[in-house]
């Protein structure tokens, strides 16, 4: 096994730099049929399989519609799918295979912010422009002027939701629970402290659990003594899950709203936890039930191709395909610098998640929403 | 005090299913002086089973779970066969009986999660029914009461099993000592087949119960209580039944008040271990000593 990786990595290692020597000659045109290629890095094994998985399916959707509508003579998109397995190791080599070896114009991806920290520095030094579908955590864009992002961060779904949450709920004192041993979660709860500080909430209490945990029980046994007006919460979907129904199990009454970050924006809470779910209020960067034309088309066409909803992570990497490929479109090349030139100037552009643009830092620019689970499912509480 | 009612309650009820856990890892100790390393994967593949009969084949859980207890029973004669019965007539049996059983834990779990993938799954909403009691500020669901009943029950017919049938008489001869019990006569390879079903059996159970409760079964589930069915014989006594029930409740219990005294979870392990450490100092035989299986 490690034999062969070992073997791989250098294979991989004499292909990217032989590669490399010719990079510099290869033309910067469209190939006969006009094609750009376009690399994506995502976790299809691993820890975030299932966010890979829904990821593939959104941008999969995208690109079909793109090379329905191109014709024979439009740009057409070749997709080259590949699997970071969850690790930014992994990651790496797909990133080198990218860049050397396929020559693609664009990089979407990778799933985890974890990985994009240490993939994106590649693609910065060798000038090919990535454009991040799923990364929230603080400093991707920082990393250099080819990364791009159109997830919305935290720092600005957080304070939205906890703003729309006073508004709507008049909560005044609220108790917190976090998963402290996770950089995602971690930072999740950092965003939520201080929102809830910048809203004059009171903090009741602070209790964390660990990755793992199944058993949630002891510390919202805590929590319900504390009496909060909310519970807060930053975990994982799984986790989420297991918190939602065992808080209602305990006898945490519905009137106490329980309101989490974005890993818990996901149709597997309301399908893992139940009824158990309504009443939880979560921060989004896109609202499946907008009426927006595109979108209505874009959940029904994806509903009757894989048979289950779109989730915001499908619905980022459909949105990401479309900005990338607008900007191919824009640069009228597969020049790298080209496109990454034509990133910086999209501008309310037309997308599922909103009106699109990308702020002076390469960070996406769109209207974030605050939806409540109400029978089952998402509906918008404010925006 | 309702606060303190409530975890009492939790603390009690996670010990109760670390306690049936740790009996089948006791049964096989007691009677064998081995340890069964596989006995983690057994309850996980009985959780699993139970989900896909519930899931696959539409059982209601009460059929589903006699049957998939069968299925996790039938897996310890299994175990006993390949892993441990070719190698009992060896010197270093103890030893290399602990590293086959390894083996089989890790061919248990890969096809766990070559079988059912590696994602988190649950049983489908509405398996149990589910009331929710209140007294004074503490809940208590059914479902809670049910699995304490379940565990309770086994634990009952476990004893009386051991203490009535010509088996459980045999199973704990075995136990008093394996040369006699062959010399009178004794089926011995029986018995312990016997003894591994029943083992298994328990481990499947609570592999069930666990993933009816936390409503989340995954093929690494076994990992989160393995070295916690370890501690909890450890701190009831190697090979004692009630020593592992005992101790079950109060590795449950000193969890849920450390979660609760510090509210996080990061120092639930280090002070469970520690009680641990502290009663190995203070009484090494553990909780209740060696009643052994032969006095059940």
């Amino acid at each position: 096994m490690s034999d062969g990786k070992s073997f791989y990595r250098i294979v991989t290692t004499v292909i990217a730099s032989l590669a490399l020597v010719f990079a510099t000659a290869a033309p910067a045109v469209f190939a006969a049929q006009k094609e750009a290629k376009m690399g994506f890095a995502l976790s299809m094994t691993g820890g975030a399989a299932a966010y890979g998985a829904t990821q593939k399916n959104g941008a999969q959707l995208a690109i079909d519609e793109i090379n329905a509508a191109a014709g024979q003579d439009g740009i057409k998109i070749m997709p080259i799918f590949d699997d970071d397995a969850s690790q930014p190791q992994q990651g790496i080599n797909v990133f080198n295979k990218f860049i050397n070896a396929d020559q693609v114009a664009i990089i979407i991806g990778p799933t985890l912010s974890n990985t994009a920290q240490v993939t994106d520095r590649i693609a910065q030094q060798a000038g090919v422009p990535v454009l991040g579908v799923s990364n929230t955590a603080k400093g991707i864009t920082d990393i250099g002027d080819y990364i791009f992002r159109d997830s919305l961060t935290e720092s600005v779904v957080i304070p939205n939701t906890i703003r729309i949450a006073k508004e709507k709920t008049g909560m005044k004192k609220v108790a917190i629970l976090y998963g402290n041993d996770d950089a995602f979660t971690k930072s999740g709860y950092d965003a939520f402290k201080q929102a809830l500080t910048d809203q004059g909430i009171e903090i009741l209490g602070e209790l964390t659990f660990a990755k793992g945990d199944r058993d949630f029980s002891p510390q919202l046994t805590q929590i319900k003594s504390l009496n909060p007006d909310a519970i807060v919460v930053s975990a994982l979907v799984e986790e989420a899950s297991g918190i939602v129904s065992q808080a209602r199990q305990l006898g945490i009454p519905t009137s106490v709203p329980i309101i989490g970050g974005n890993g818990f924006n996901s149709p597997a809470l309301i399908k893992n936890a139940g009824p158990a779910a309504d009443g939880v209020i979560v921060g989004a960067a896109w609202n499946i039930s907008s009426t927006d034309p595109l979108n209505v088309r874009f959940v029904d066409a994806f509903t009757a191709k894989y048979g289950n909803p779109p989730d915001q992570f499908a619905a980022q990497a459909f949105a990401g395909v479309h900005i990338a490929y607008e900007a191919i479109t824009k640069a009228g090349s597969v020049d790298r610098k080209a496109i990454r030139d034509a990133l910086t100037q999209i501008k309310d552009f037309n997308t599922v998640l909103g009106n699109f643009s990308f702020t002076q830092n390469r960070e996406a620019d769109h209207p974030p929403v605050v939806q409540i689970v109400k029978d089952g499912k998402f509906v918008v509480l404010g925006q | 005090m309702e606060v303190f009612l409530q975890q009492l309650i939790n603390g009690l009820f996670i010990g109760s299913v670390y306690g049936l856990f740790a009996v089948g890892y006791t049964l096989v100790f007691g009677v064998l002086d081995i340890l069964n390393l596989a006995h983690p994967a057994v309850f996980t593949l009985g959780g699993l089973v139970a989900l896909w009969l519930v899931e696959g084949a539409h059982l209601s859980i009460w059929a589903a779970f006699p049957l998939a207890v069968l299925f996790a029973g039938l897996l310890g004669i299994l175990l006993d066969r390949i892993a441990f019965a070719p190698l009992r007539h060896r010197a270093d049996s103890y030893f290399s009986g602990l590293i086959s059983s390894i083996a089989m834990a890790i061919i248990f779990e890969s096809a766990a999660l070559g079988i059912f993938g590696a994602r988190t799954v649950r049983f489908p909403a509405g398996t149990v029914s589910m009331h929710i009691w209140r007294f004074s500020g503490v809940t208590v669901t059914s479902l809670q009461v049910e699995i304490v009943l379940v565990a309770v029950l086994l634990m009952v017919a476990l004893t009386s099993f051991l203490h009535r049938t010509r088996i459980g008489k045999a199973i704990r001869a075995v136990a008093e000592s394996e040369r006699t019990a062959r010399l009178l006569g004794i089926h011995v390879d029986a018995v312990i087949a016997w003894t591994f079903f029943i083992s298994s059996a328990l481990g499947g159970a609570a592999g069930i119960l666990f993933g009816l409760y936390f409503d989340s079964l995954s093929p690494d589930m076994g990992r989160s209580i393995e070295l916690k069915g370890l501690a909890v014989i450890v701190l009831g006594g190697m090979g004692s039944i009630p020593g592992a029930i005992l101790g079950g409740v109060a590795f449950g219990l000193s969890e849920v008040m450390t979660v609760a005294i510090t509210g996080t979870s990061n120092l639930r392990d280090a002070v469970a271990f520690t009680v641990l450490f502290l009663i190995l100092l203070v009484r090494p035989s553990g909780l209740l000593g060696r009643g052994r299986i032969r006095e059940a």
